[in-house]
């Protein structure tokens, strides 16, 4: 079986349609698939439940789909970053179901494990445990999430070989791998396509048998969101890196 | 008199110990980095996937596959690791990190906390944060005494019980903020203790400001 396509959307042909449950891979824009992204923008396909831990920021990423109305749903556990999100979610044109990031990528790594629900500490007590199960394990409380399949998954990764082994590339391999796992139809964009053999397999992240189909898009410019430095002079200690909670 | 944001990361750089794992939180959390002792190893997480955290890049260095939890460009240590999200939830969910500094918007005198939405306005999403109080082990909060309203007011932020939506129940040790030192008995009953003062604020003052019941034992 050949998974390899010439170009993203060659790559998308035949797979989507409208209503459909649409996982895509990223934080932030770091190791978002774009170039599939405007495939999908593209291919006119609507009334999509994106399945994504952001929702990009404006005209780009996902806010492509936005700005194209083409998502009816969002499940996500951060979307500070989009204006046109703003308007279209306090206009009830968008519907959004927030859950924790953890959360969010336990219940993808599960629904691509086969495990339809697990139980979690996180969010016990707060909104996000209205009308779920809530057990006790060992004197503690545990709220049930559910697993997550969707119809197709959209990832991005930096190598790739023509059987569909990923390779991923720093803090741009976040959600991608589970993500890869956790639907009916997986497509990959990568940067660089090589043949079988080539990626050492001890350095392999996601295995070929969940990638359906792959194409490459080159090393192209990718977006920062929040360009960061330091001065040559700056005598900041090693660790002196900000964090966050998105 | 009270503590600077400098300061108030300077005090909480003391809940660092050798060899923590540690998670921080945007803004003034953030500034704690900059205040690990000489000498003293800490490896900061970013829930994003990496563990071993640098500090920002020179201009020109940035690199796009590389950003920390605040979708800031970062950089790289030999100690470095990187992981999918779900690996970098499973290291919080399942107790591995030492330590979470974090803002917050309420905390409440039993250890209930509450920093991600208010009613009526645009919610961006709770992010990280429920996953990291409900998981790491000390959560340590950093934030302003009182909240200044718009109309020139302030209203307290230590309050008996959080009025907007929670972020986790039962689940702050400690509460620094501009003022004071506050630990709270978040498992048992012995709920929330002032231990010390910023330079300059009096205990009085610190009565006046807080809406939660606490005892005082200073050292």
């Amino acid at each position: 079986m050949k998974k390899v396509y010439t170009d993203p959307a060659a790559a998308l042909a035949g797979l989507l349609r409208d209503d459909m449950m649409v996982m895509c891979g990223g934080f932030g824009l770091c190791g978002i698939p774009d170039e599939l992204i405007e495939a999908v923008r593209l291919s006119g396909a609507k009334g999509l439940t994106i399945v994504s831990n952001n929702a990009g920021i404006d005209g780009v990423g996902l806010g492509k789909l936005l700005d194209t109305r083409q998502v009816r749903k969002m499940i996500s556990s951060y979307v500070g970053e989009n204006k046109e999100f703003a308007r279209q979610y306090l206009g009830g044109e968008l519907e959004i179901e927030f859950n924790p990031q953890g959360t969010l990528a336990e219940r993808i790594r599960a629904g691509g494990a086969g495990i339809p629900a697990f139980f979690t500490k996180t969010g016990v007590g707060t909104k996000v445990a209205e009308g779920k199960e809530v057990r006790e394990f060992d004197g503690e409380h545990y709220v049930m999430e559910r697993g997550l399949f969707a119809d197709l998954a959209l990832v991005h990764a930096h190598t790739g070989d023509t059987e569909g082994n990923l390779r991923f590339r720093m803090t741009a391999r976040n959600f991608n791998p589970m993500m890869a796992t956790a639907a009916r139809m997986t497509v990959a964009q990568v940067e660089h396509l090589v043949r079988p053999g080539e990626i050492d397999p001890d350095t392999i992240h996601t295995p070929g048998i969940f990638v359906k189909r792959i194409v490459e898009v080159g090393a192209r410019e990718k977006r920062i969101e929040q360009r960061t430095t330091r001065k040559r002079a700056d005598s900041t200690p090693a660790a002196a890196a900000g964090g966050g909670t998105h | 008199m009270a503590w600077t944001r400098e300061q108030m990361a300077a005090r909480a750089a003391k809940e660092l110990e050798d060899g923590f794992y540690v998670n921080l939180g945007i803004g003034i959390p953030t500034l704690v980095s900059n205040y690990i002792p000489d000498g003293m190893s800490v490896q900061l997480q970013s829930e994003n996937g990496m563990l071993g955290m640098g500090p920002f890049p020179y201009e020109g260095e940035e690199d796009p596959d590389l950003i920390n939890a605040g979708k800031q460009t970062i950089t790289a240590l030999p100690t470095t690791s990187y992981f999918t999200s779900a690996d970098s939830f499973g290291m919080i969910r399942g107790g591995h990190i030492n330590l979470s500094i974090l803002g917050a918007m309420q905390v409440a005198g039993n250890g209930d906390l509450a920093n991600w939405m208010i009613p009526g306005k645009m919610v961006k999403g709770m992010g990280g944060a429920m996953d990291l109080v409900a998981g790491v082990k000390r959560v340590v909060v950093v934030m302003e005494h009182v909240a200044k309203n718009k109309d020139g007011t302030e209203s307290p932020k230590l309050l008996k019980a959080c009025d907007l939506p929670l972020t986790g129940t039962r689940v702050v040790d400690l509460v620094i903020t501009d003022l004071g030192v506050f630990e709270i008995d978040k498992k048992g009953d012995g709920g929330m203790k002032l231990i010390e003062l910023a330079d300059g604020v009096t205990a009085e003052e610190i009565r006046k400001k807080t809406e939660a019941d606490y005892t005082v034992a200073l050292a």
